[in-house]
């Protein structure tokens, strides 16, 4: 009797609480039901806020849906779906529940429209619901949108979620959260004093920002303390900067290394002025492109590979051309340096016509794997991925040279054939080939160069020239036919121009860059690392 | 040996001899209308201007199709420029005086346009030219379908700070005569709307710059001083990807600072994976994505002509449909090719434009648009956001600038002048007329 009564009170339960969450149910549906009614951005801003004041944390999945423009509704019974876009197929998902509801054909659907003061209110809206969310990284992400678009309103919910917070780090967000709010507020002058306090022990960007708008607004003693705080955190900042600066300044380095180190070898060690070599970069470039769209086209799945394919084709195709380049035309000009420039310069201007009349003239797009998109923040320095890829890859590529001219019997001739091309041949090694295999190998480091280059820009015809003149100077400076020298020379222009960038501007920068370069080829005509002995006379 | 190849070359250089008389005469029979097409193909602006090549040779076989013009078919003479200025000026006089061509669509960059200006000038023909550009300028032989300042960057400006609020703003741009001179008459104009000098910030950057990370991170920095910021980018073409792909990747988002640019269409983003940029801002007078029967039909045409489904179409694009159509309609009006007589005809014509509209050529050689502000979305293409609520006259004189506010143009009979000046009341003041 007893189990049965029990039973009997646990159904009911259930029901009423079934039925109550049918009512919400039912009122959240029609609220969300008027997107596909609204006609402006004012409105549709009207239905995110009565969708954020029911509290229900689950209206998140329609606002951030609506945020990324996946929020449609279907044109015949103007029904709201979650429905994300394939091609011509939109897949379509429960606004509320995010249960799948088939497919339909994409035309039949009419997108919410959102813009970006909305997509700030869905995320302001947003964090205020999800403050009490129980993953704590988007309890964390809640903390920071507040702490960045402060709202008098939520002290109360912050205060709240600080007293139930366990986790270390959310805690440190929610408080500067709290902090920042309580600037924006009409708390007590004390209150404001502590916020003040706390928030300068933080020393970022966006702190700044805030207190800088804070001193804007208030006065007196409030006023100065701000400006103390601001002072402070400017000074760390400035210090940071340097550190950024340099940072900036080797990955400029690595990007010139990589461009410059192909030429170090067919200008620096071979002597040839090869005009053409940024189109085997380019070349590079291109072949990354092709290796993506087959993979996008046939192996999705392996997107994230696709640079680690690309290299060895890379280096096979460029070293190709190169070694075509080398017995079809260079192979006739060795000694005559002015026509060698001519001759190559026609070549490059070929190449460049021949990729636009088969790839077409307008870029072309070659995708960030996951691993290589976005960035992280050591301190107060940001740091990409891209870039970081790039420093450590152009260092290898630069070791792997080093190695093989170093270490191996290919690069022993080819350093003999360099230094005395008579005495080279008559201990018997064949200089031609070595002549030809040098080029390509030379050519080939140009082309994985591109490969790395497509990452940070334009995948276009142009690719290759805007390198070739870095690409000289940094051989030139760092000294003909020595490897280190283009190592240094790359990574010390690179730190130059960005230091002067800040002060000089760009344009002006890379003017004072080359007048320091031209400056200094007075001075020291074979670059920075000379190379010594008999050789240099040959 | 030797004897049998100059036999050889003698019979060759008959032929083509023979070849080409024939072709003479076929010409000489068909009587053809000549329309010159002047864009680079090869070069550093091919990746924006082949793209105008072909769309013209699309308007021609269409116009052909309808039965060409005063019953003669319609020929398209291509030329190719390579991006060489001076080339520029030698080609438009070998369109003119060699070709005998009625009209010229061509040109993209100002430098380009300036050095054609006296060609047309001294050989009295028409010339049309389809991008947005800085403006202080009008020409008698010159038609700009292109938008003026105010048709683009003054309303974009409008836009940042009425609906977003922007209080600091960043004037970043490529260091040339466009956004030199369209910067000039931003900062006048903010001025002029109170924004105070220290906030603004005018940053330029050498043509094809590639490394953007300490102007990003400037960008950051001004943008950390309590107010409100927005970047107006007047970046030209190829600088913009990594422009993009580094503002990505250091994250800043359109939410906190939004970047207009005015150079950055469909097809300077289908080199990109626009993902990271959604919500940043464009201002044109059209967008692919503008949902008229027009435009469809355009687009339609456009995909089946380049033989390509994912090729997109942009706003100068729509300025060559609108001038071409103007063109027609002029001849038509005129009843002749004479450069004269479509000159002036040219002035009141209306045609619809591609947004549902109908634009007009104005005394001052500009026409009528709509001004359409785009957010971008993640599949490259632009989604309107605002509009002028109706069309706005381009105006090649700028009112905020101190040198060019009392100039006006206006190229019917009486006054017939291209900077007349009204606090003078003389024509002539600054110019290149």
């Amino acid at each position: 009797m007893t189990v049965l009564r029990v039973l009997f009170v646990l159904v009911g339960l259930a029901l009423s609480g079934a039925a109550s969450a049918q009512v919400d149910d039912e009122a959240i549906r029609a609220t969300i039901a008027r997107f596909a009614d609204s006609k402006n951005f004012r409105e549709t801003e009207e239905i995110v806020r009565d969708l954020a004041a029911t509290g229900d944390v689950r209206v998140e999945r329609p606002l951030s849906a609506l945020s990324d423009g996946n929020l449609s509704f279907r044109k015949s019974d103007r029904q709201v779906f979650i429905a994300p876009e394939r091609g011509q197929t939109a897949t379509l998902f429960d606004p509320l529940t995010g249960e799948a509801a088939g497919e339909a054909p994409k035309g039949d659907f009419t997108k919410v429209k959102v813009n970006n003061s909305l997509r700030r209110t869905i995320r302001d809206v947003i964090s205020g619901l999800t403050l009490a969310s129980p993953d704590p990284v988007v309890r964390l992400a809640a903390a920071r949108t507040m702490f960045i678009a402060p709202d008098a309103a939520n002290l109360e919910a912050l205060d709240a979620a600080i007293a139930a917070e366990t986790v270390t780090s959310v805690k440190i967000s929610l408080e500067a959260a709290r902090a920042s709010t309580i600037l924006v507020s009409d708390a007590p002058d004390a209150a404001k004093f502590d916020a003040i306090a706390l928030l300068g022990q933080r020393g970022d960007r966006e702190t700044l920002s805030l207190l800088t708008g804070f001193a804007a607004r208030s006065q007196g003693d409030l006023q100065a303390a701000a400006q103390r705080a601001i002072d402070t955190i400017g000074k760390s900042l400035a210090l940071w900067d340097i550190g950024q600066n340099i940072w900036y300044g080797i990955s400029l380095g690595s990007v010139l290394l990589l461009a410059a180190i192909g030429l170090a070898i067919t200008f620096g060690v071979m002597g040839v002025i090869n005009m053409a070599h940024g189109e085997m970069v380019m070349i590079g470039a291109y072949t990354t492109f092709v290796v993506q769209s087959v993979i996008r086209s046939s192996f999705p799945g392996l997107f994230d590979w696709s640079l680690t394919i690309a290299l060895p084709l890379a280096f096979l195709v460029a070293g190709a051309v190169g070694l075509a380049l080398e017995r079809g035309v260079i192979r006739f000009l060795y000694g005559r340096p002015l026509e060698t420039l001519l001759a190559t310069w026609g070549v490059s201007l070929i190449l460049q016509q021949a990729v636009r009349t088969i790839f077409g003239p307008t870029n072309q797009e070659v995708g960030n794997p996951s691993w290589m998109s976005g960035g992280f923040q050591i301190g107060q320095l940001a740091l990409t991925w891209n870039r970081l890829w790039i420093v450590v890859f152009a260092l290898a590529v630069f070791g792997l040279l080093l190695y093989i001219f170093k270490r191996t019997a290919w690069g022993l001739q080819m350093r003999a054939v360099t230094a005395n091309r008579r005495m080279a041949s008559s201990m018997g090694i064949r200089t031609p080939w070595v002549d030809a295999f040098t080029f390509a190998l030379g050519s080939g480091i140009a082309g994985i160069a591109g490969v790395a280059l497509s990452q940070i820009d334009n995948v276009s015809p142009n690719l290759g020239q805007g390198y070739i003149i870095d690409s000289f100077m940094v051989v030139v400076f760092g000294g003909v036919g020595n490897l280190w020298g283009t190592l240094v020379g790359a990574f010390s222009l690179g730190i130059v121009n960005k230091f002067l960038e800040p002060y000089a501007g760009a344009v002006l920068g890379k003017i004072l860059v080359l007048v320091l370069i031209i400056l200094f080829i007075q001075k020291r005509p074979r670059g920075l690392f000379a190379l010594k002995g008999r050789s240099v006379e040959a | 040996m030797r004897g049998m190849i100059a036999t050889l070359a003698k019979r060759v250089s008959g032929a083509a001899l023979a070849g080409l008389m024939m072709a003479g005469a076929a010409t000489a029979q068909e009587d053809t209308i000549k329309v010159g097409i002047l864009h680079s193909l090869s070069g550093t602006m091919a990746i924006s201007e082949t793209t105008l090549k072909d769309v013209m040779l699309m308007l021609v076989e269409q116009q052909n199709a309808k039965g060409g013009l005063l019953g003669k078919k319609l020929e398209a003479v291509v030329v190719d420029p390579a991006s060489d200025w001076p080339l520029f000026a030698e080609k438009a006089r070998e369109l003119i005086s060699v070709n005998g061509v009625s009209a010229v669509f061509g040109c993209w960059t100002s430098v380009s346009r300036k050095s054609v200006l006296p060609v047309f000038e001294e050989l009295n023909s028409i010339l049309f030219y389809p991008v947005q550009y800085e403006g202080e300028e009008s020409q008698r032989n010159v038609f700009y379908t292109g938008a003026a300042p105010n048709q683009q960057a003054i309303p974009a400006v409008d836009y940042l700070m009425n609906e977003e609020g922007v209080e600091r703003w960043v004037l970043a741009g490529t260091d040339y005569v466009y956004p030199r001179t369209t910067n000039k008459i931003l900062e006048a104009y903010l001025e002029s709307k109170g924004v105070a000098a220290e906030d603004i910030m005018i940053n330029y950057t050498p043509f094809g710059h590639s490394d953007w990370q300490t102007i990003v991170s400037d960008i950051k920095t001004f943008g950390s001083a309590g107010k409100k910021t927005a970047v107006v980018s007047t970046i030209n073409g190829d600088a913009n990807v990594p422009f993009y792909k580094e503002l990505g990747n250091q994250g800043v988002k359109a939410e906190d600072i939004p970047v207009v640019a005015f150079s950055v269409g469909e097809e300077e983003l289908a080199g990109l994976d626009t993902a990271p940029l959604v919500g940043h801002l464009t201002a044109w007078n059209y967008f692919q994505s503008v949902d008229t029967p027009e435009n469809a039909e355009f687009i339609a045409a456009w995909k089946e002509f380049t033989k390509n489904p994912d090729r997109v179409t942009n706003d100068p694009m729509e300025a060559h449909y609108i001038g071409f159509n103007m063109w027609v309609k002029a001849v038509e009006k005129a009843g002749t090719t004479d450069s004269d007589a479509v000159i002036d005809a040219m002035i009141g014509v209306s045609v619809p434009n591609l947004t549902g509209g109908y634009s007009a050529m104005m005394p001052n050689h500009h026409i009528t648009k709509p001004v359409l502000i785009g957010e971008i979305q993640a599949d490259g293409q632009m989604e309107t956001v605002w509009e002028t609520t109706g069309l706005v006259v381009g105006d090649e004189w700028s009112d905020y600038l101190p040198d060019s506010k009392d100039l006006i143009a206006d190229w019917r009979a009486p006054m017939s002048c291209g900077n007349f000046n009204v606090a003078t009341g003389k024509c002539g003041g600054k110019g290149v007329n």
